[in-house]
């Protein structure tokens, strides 16, 4: 028996189905993620993370629920953590990415909007979600239409994207940041005060470093991390808690550096190098990397919100008072360019220029099926990647395994070409 | 030198010997539901200096065989350009996919892809010959006696065949309905040119080119440059065996 068991009947889960949901992640998981050769030691660390995200970690926030903390359910990267964390809640990304929860999901929700919502809510409906019982908040955002009106059945607080860059949209970004602050404030009854913000702020900052140290190395040829590993350690990075997170990361980067010097890699020299643009691969969700690197190449980064758009960009950390530093943050994070944004030529200049960084020889568009920001967005990017001489493929998939031979034969043919 | 390819598709098996440029065997057997042993004992037919595997089935050929793989989209590029050099445009409709491929040189150029489902595949024409009660191969020939078509709207396999079935009992004679199928698969074939482009000039291959009324269609659509060879189905084998001593081995 799970010694975990116990905790999750006590939620209220289905302990059974549960039981099985993480049979069959796991399963996944070995299949994909744990059937690489040559991983780095230290990864192992990451696995842990995402082995323990219903069990550990879960008896860690319950645990720190009773010190009186809150603990806050988070589904998109741009909600500034650093506010919540400040205001002593504990923010964590609640994103599914298996299979195994989407027909509970399709139980209330349409069968035709993403699988990654299908999947987090479906986790919930079978009664498979051990945040759920726990959370004090839900926080969603207004990133995508299906989304949008999800948040209102679940009854979470919003914040307004914007959709637009001007300057209107950044005054209507700066209030939803003000406004999440006073939300988080009332939850938990205590004042975000400017130095514990100055706190939170360095310790997503040097997150971020390490997650960008991390993807420098990326650029060697051949990498000396397989893609699917850092995509291990970014999905990890939505559960854990930062500051252990950024501890171990850190080991790994001098794991990491040790091994560029040694010339240790998964890959051979002159590898494929692959770049995933678009869509999240959160965590249950390790598909389309399995299949490009079982294929026989490299991806060398991912320009997606579980790669470039979680880590790249600081948040200014010269502000003082309290006013400048939740200006900075909401600058910060209104670099991010998710594709509600329109027009979003920041994101086209992003991709070109991280192409030419990490000397990328194609780009794989991963769209999550009804996806239609990141979809048709693949019409503007793909152009602006004819002109650069870049080859493309756009994959349009879900979590099923049903269209895994029909994507074998085309990442197998898109690599023939680059030949 | 003597070099084999074999393509293992999701319907049949074919294999191709070619020595030195000239194809000089070759055989198509049902896929049937053990295809890695059907596909030894056709192999076992033959002697050969390498053989290079394609198609649905390349890994588990791979696997038993330990032999080289590569596309089928590669395959039958590499296999038109043998047959036609001029050739710049594949159209590929098998049991389960269907592809468009552009070639420049016998290179792969550009491709697409049906994705997951079997709509504009041999399969949809499969089903449907059963639901109107002919055999695969009577479906085109019917199709092609035709007077008027009756337009199918559904591509998907299932609603396609629920559409038929509603058409048969709405009176539509068979004829018109099996026009009306294959003009489905015909649009959906042209869609996807129109996404990847396409130069003349045009082969036309895979299973479903056997097809009398595919092909007719086709060709009133794209003029007189659609090439179809005499044994549509082997064009990926004939591509794999060209392969030979250049298709790498994967390490995993």
């Amino acid at each position: 028996m799970n010694k975990y068991e116990k905790m999750w009947q006590d939620l209220g889960l289905d302990v059974e189905l549960h039981n099985e949901l993480l049979a069959s992640i796991d399963k996944t998981f070995q299949q994909t993620v744990g059937a690489q050769k040559d991983r780095p030691e230290e990864v192992k660390y990451f696995d842990h993370v995402l082995h323990e995200s219903h069990g550990g970690r879960v008896a860690e926030l319950i645990e720190a629920r009773k010190q009186g903390k809150k603990f806050i359910g988070t589904f998109c990267i741009y909600v500034p953590e650093e506010i919540a964390m400040a205001a002593d809640t504990i923010p964590v990304a609640l994103c599914g990415g298996t299979q195994f929860s989407i027909p509970y999901g399709e139980k209330m929700f349409p069968r035709d909007i993403c699988p990654l919502i299908k999947s987090t809510f479906g986790l919930a409906l079978g009664k498979m979600c051990p945040y759920g019982p726990i959370k004090d908040l839900g926080v969603g955002e207004t990133t995508c239409d299906a989304k949008k009106k999800v948040w209102d059945v679940v009854n979470f607080h919003v914040m307004e994207v914007p959709q637009k860059k001007g300057n209107i949209d950044i005054e209507l970004w700066r209030q939803a940041v003000v406004e999440f602050k006073q939300k988080v404030e009332e939850l938990t009854g205590k004042k975000v005060k400017s130095d514990r913000l100055g706190e939170t702020i360095k310790i997503m900052n040097d997150k971020r470093r390490a997650l960008q140290r991390l993807n420098e190395f990326r650029k060697h040829d051949p990498p000396p991390i397989s893609g699917l590993d850092v995509l291990v350690v970014m999905q990890a990075a939505l559960n854990d808690e930062p500051v252990r997170f950024t501890g171990h990361l850190n080991t790994l980067n001098e794991e990491i550096e040790e091994r560029v010097k040694k010339g240790i890699s998964p890959f051979s020299k002159g590898v494929k190098r692959i770049m995933i643009s678009g869509c999240p691969s959160v965590m249950g969700n390790w598909k389309v990397h399995s299949l490009v690197e079982n294929a026989g190449a490299a991806i060398v980064i991912d320009e997606t919100c579980t790669g470039t758009r979680y880590f790249e960009n600081l948040v200014d950390e010269k502000a003082t008072d309290l006013e400048q530093q939740l200006e900075a943050l909401a600058d910060r994070y209104l670099k991010i360019n998710c594709a509600c944004f329109s027009p979003n030529d920041e994101r086209i200049d992003g991709v070109l220029n991280t192409l030419r960084d990490y000397k990328v020889d194609g780009v794989v568009h991963y769209i999550l099926q009804y996806c239609h920001g990141y979809n048709i967005e693949t019409i503007r990017v793909d152009a602006a990647l004819k002109q650069a001489m870049i080859p493309s493929l756009k994959i349009v998939t879900d979590y099923s395994e049903e269209d895994v031979g029909q994507l074998r034969t085309r990442i197998d043919a898109f690599l023939e070409t680059l030949d | 030198m003597k070099t084999a390819g074999i393509d293992i598709g999701s319907r049949t098996i074919k294999i191709t010997i070619l020595e030195g440029s000239t194809l000089v065997d070759f055989q198509i057997v049902d896929t049937g539901i053990d295809p890695i042993n059907n596909a030894k004992k056709m192999i076992q037919e033959y002697t050969f200096d390498g053989i290079v595997a394609t198609g649905y089935g390349r890994y588990l050929a791979q696997t038993h065989l330990d032999c080289p793989v590569i596309t089928e989209i590669k395959a039958y590029a590499l296999g038109a350009h043998f047959l036609f050099p001029e050739c710049r445009t594949v159209i590929d409709v098998g049991g389960q996919d269907s592809k468009i491929i552009r070639v420049n040189n016998g290179k792969v150029v550009d491709f697409a892809m049906n994705d997951r489902c079997a709509a504009g595949t041999g399969k949809f024409l499969e089903v449907m010959a059963t639901t109107l009660g002919y055999t695969i191969d009577q479906l085109g020939e019917v199709a092609c006696t035709a007077k008027s078509s009756v337009s199918i709207s559904s591509m998907c396999t299932v609603f396609a065949e629920s559409e038929v079935i509603s058409l048969i009992s709405r009176g539509e004679n068979p004829e018109s309905i099996a026009l009306g199928l294959h003009q489905s698969i015909m649009s959906r074939i042209l869609a996807m040119m129109g996404r990847t482009g396409f130069d003349d000039p045009v082969v036309f291959g895979g299973g479903v080119a056997k097809n009398r009324c595919m092909v007719e269609l086709l060709k009133k659509k794209l003029g007189k440059q659609l090439l179809v060879p005499q044994e549509p189905q082997i064009i990926g084998a004939i591509g794999a065996a060209l392969a030979f001593g250049k298709a790498k081995k994967r390490s995993s």
